[in-house]
């Protein structure tokens, strides 16, 4: 086998990711041509639907603040080497933070001082659900993927006996909690705009998308300025060189679970405190596993998560907007998507580098003899 | 009494019935992570077995076509997993997951396209389906104490795939221990570097591997909608492609180990759906979410360490450079 040629920085950076991403689209295209409809027209649709309708941006930012939260989970953990698969589950444990503050606090506090609790602990219950796996991995040896996943499954064991039981709403027979009070509810979009005057459709966007960029920017400053974001990638490079730096590999393991779980914990502030306003079964909805796609795509990067988290929601958006447009492609679309950019953009990421390097050395040696 | 030995004995039925795809999708989670492939995918080749098997069926009205497309369409994803983390190296839990989420996707999208019923495929009649299978000599047995009963409720009276389960286990135990290839495939998840200076090709080996989880996911898959039940209905493997890999680690990546896991897991989920709202003396109802989670607990309890200690293959999880 010949050495391959590490490629440029813009193009591992840019190109791989882009071509990766135009196979995924491309297979998603072929699927859509089978089943009888026009590939074309089903992307148009579903632009149409993310970003021209009334109020459909909104809805697009709504679900780009979801994975925004989720694809951080799961890229704290990469630069790792962890792989957290429980964010579903920590963001649903998450929510139970938000109910118990919400219970505590806000009949005694002032709502802003409350809705500061809300959200600090709904982090904390999402890192309370994922230190134990990391705990499991760093002390005893378990594997955090296999043990993320059982705790995707607890936390769902877990929450459908709570809302079935005790958090149930008084009266009511559906899997649901109570709503929260109105002073904790944290104001949508149109309503900051109206505030200021100018009137735009409704949506579910909500201020927790401030939360979500302010989120991107902690990441960026964690773990790229700080001693302990060092001593994270460290690990994740080499977890016998880190060791032998000093570095305390078992404590950064389970550090870095925790930050990743209370990333994932925060998905509850959009969805409870910003749009349901109370903890519905499933209320996840599978965002925690979106954000394994997020990260992968955006390169556990906090501008390539932010893109990679508006991709998802264009396609979240646009993907119900097929629901209404077509008779046989529905938003299970999405699914299929996913499936495939985790495939071409994470387990087959490299698999276009030799041909890109090959074409890359053949450029050059051309400019070379001409020059 | 009797009443109670028969309640015993439909508990015990209902087990064998909810474990048989448990136990194919350890068979097959036994044989790819013994090669040194993690396999998440299981549960993803379990549905699109179940939806494939499903679907020809319900077109052709031959359950034996449909088993047959089922493990084509399984051992498809198996080679797309090797593709990506054999050929390509990639990550092997990332492939996984990717598979998954392109089971959940496609079966959803063609089950629409061809049916137009919400994702499911239309009721199967009998002939279309395995239908339960009567032993020989149970008429004969029959009168026999105890034993006739055990042996009319509990042993015959299943379908074909799931006898094809119970046979899976004692041959995947041969294949493993007792055959050339099996010695390769629990080398190659070890010390791969160790079989390719012994001039065998790795790739090879762990592409047999996972060729042949495929088809046991294929069968399991087949079961849950052309055997079990009547249709194909979307996300039907409801996590049992999971639970089947928490057998896995729990029988320490050991055929008969893994199969009375998966036996243990059933009866659970048995007991549960026997259980339910039933009050029990002294203890009182069970929450049935404490059933259904104790599966995952237990797993967990095990891969900590605090009951036995598990070996996972070395090599697992580690693509093979030269």
């Amino acid at each position: 086998m010949s050495v391959i040629k590490p490629l440029p920085r813009w193009a591992d950076l840019i190109l791989l990711p882009f071509i990766n991403l135009c196979t995924a689209f491309f297979v998603c295209g072929i699927v859509v041509y089978i089943i009888g409809e026009n590939p074309w027209d089903a992307l148009m649709v579903m632009l149409k639907g993310a970003f021209i309708y009334p109020g459909s941006l909104g809805y697009t930012l709504y679900y780009t603040t979801n994975f925004i939260f989720t694809g951080l989970a799961v890229a704290t953990a990469f630069h790792a080497k962890l792989f957290n698969i429980g964010g579903e589950g920590q963001a649903y444990v998450g929510s139970l933070g938000v109910l118990l503050a919400a219970a505590l606090f806000a009949q005694y506090l002032p709502s802003l001082l409350v809705i500061i609790l809300c959200i600090c602990c709904s982090a904390l219950f999402g890192a309370a659900w994922a230190i134990i796996p990391g705990y499991l991995q760093a002390k005893r040896g378990s594997h955090i993927v296999i043990t993320t996943i059982m705790f995707n499954f607890l936390a769902s064991s877990l929450m459908v006996w709570l809302l079935s039981g005790i958090l149930m709403e008084k009266g009511q027979q559906s899997p649901q909690s109570n709503l929260l009070p109105e002073s904790i509810r944290l104001p949508k979009v149109q309503d900051a705009f109206e505030f200021l005057g100018v009137n735009i459709s409704s949506s579910p966007m909500n201020l927790s998308f401030i939360v979500a960029l302010i989120a991107l920017l902690l990441f960026w400053i964690l773990i790229w300025k700080t001693r302990l974001g060092y001593e994270i990638r460290a690990v994740g490079k080499n977890q016998d060189a880190a060791t032998y730096a000093g570095i305390n590999v078992s404590r950064i393991i389970i550090i870095t679970m925790t930050i990743s779980g209370a990333f994932a914990g925060l998905l509850a502030v959009n969805e409870v405190m910003g749009v349901q306003n109370r903890v519905i079964l499933n209320y996840t909805a599978g965002y925690g596993f979106t954000g394994i796609a997020v990260a992968l795509m955006g390169r556990n990067h906090p501008i390539g998560i932010f893109f990679a988290s508006l991709l998802f929601g264009v396609l979240f958006q646009g993907g119900t907007e097929l629901d209404f447009e077509f008779q046989s492609i529905t938003r299970d679309m999405v699914l299929l998507i996913q499936g495939l950019i985790i495939l071409f953009s994470g387990a087959l990421a490299y698999m276009y580098n030799p041909t890109v390097s090959k074409i890359f050395s053949k450029i050059e040696k051309r400019s070379k003899k001409n020059g | 009494m009797a009443d109670f030995f028969l309640q015993i004995l439909w508990t015990l039925d209902a087990t064998l019935r909810v474990a048989t795809p448990l136990i194919l999708c350890a068979m097959a989670g036994i044989f790819s992570e013994r090669s040194g492939i993690v396999d998440i995918s299981l549960e993803g080749k379990l549905l699109s077995g179940a939806f494939v098997a499903a679907t020809i069926a319900s077109l052709t009205g031959s359950a034996w076509l449909g088993l047959s497309g089922a493990i084509i369409a399984s051992v498809l994803m198996s080679l797309l997993h090797g593709f990506a983390c054999i050929t390509h190296k990639g990550d092997q839990v990332v492939s996984g997951v990717a598979i998954n989420f392109l089971a959940s996707g496609i079966t959803v999208i063609l089950g629409i396209a061809i049916f137009k019923r919400g994702g499911q495929t239309p009721t199967l009649n009998l002939n279309e389906r395995f239908r339960p299978i009567e032993l020989w000599f149970t008429e004969s047995i029959n009168n026999i104490p105890i034993i006739g009963t055990i042996y009319r409720e509990l042993i015959s009276g299943h379908s074909l795939l799931v006898y094809l389960a119970l046979i899976c286990v004692p041959l995947a135990s041969f294949i493993l221990y007792r055959s050339r290839f099996g010695l390769r495939l629990r080398a190659v998840g070890e010390a791969p570097i160790a079989v390719d200076s012994a001039g065998v090709s790795v790739t090879w080996v762990r592409y047999r591997a996972l060729i042949i989880g495929g088809i046991f996911c294929g069968i399991a898959g087949a079961y849950l909608s052309i055997s079990h039940g009547a249709f194909f209905l979307r996300e039907m493997s409801a996590g049992k492609g999971y639970i089947a890999l928490a057998a896995v680690i729990f029988g320490n990546w050991r055929p008969v180990r893994a199969f009375v896991a998966c036996l243990l897991f059933g009866f659970l989920d048995a007991v549960t759906s026997r259980l339910q709202g039933v009050d029990l003396p002294i203890i009182g109802e069970i929450p049935s979410a404490l059933m259904i989670a104790l599966p995952y607990i237990l797993t967990i309890l095990l891969l900590s360490g605090f009951i036995g200690r598990p070996t996972p293959p070395s090599a697992i999880g580690v693509p093979y450079k030269k």
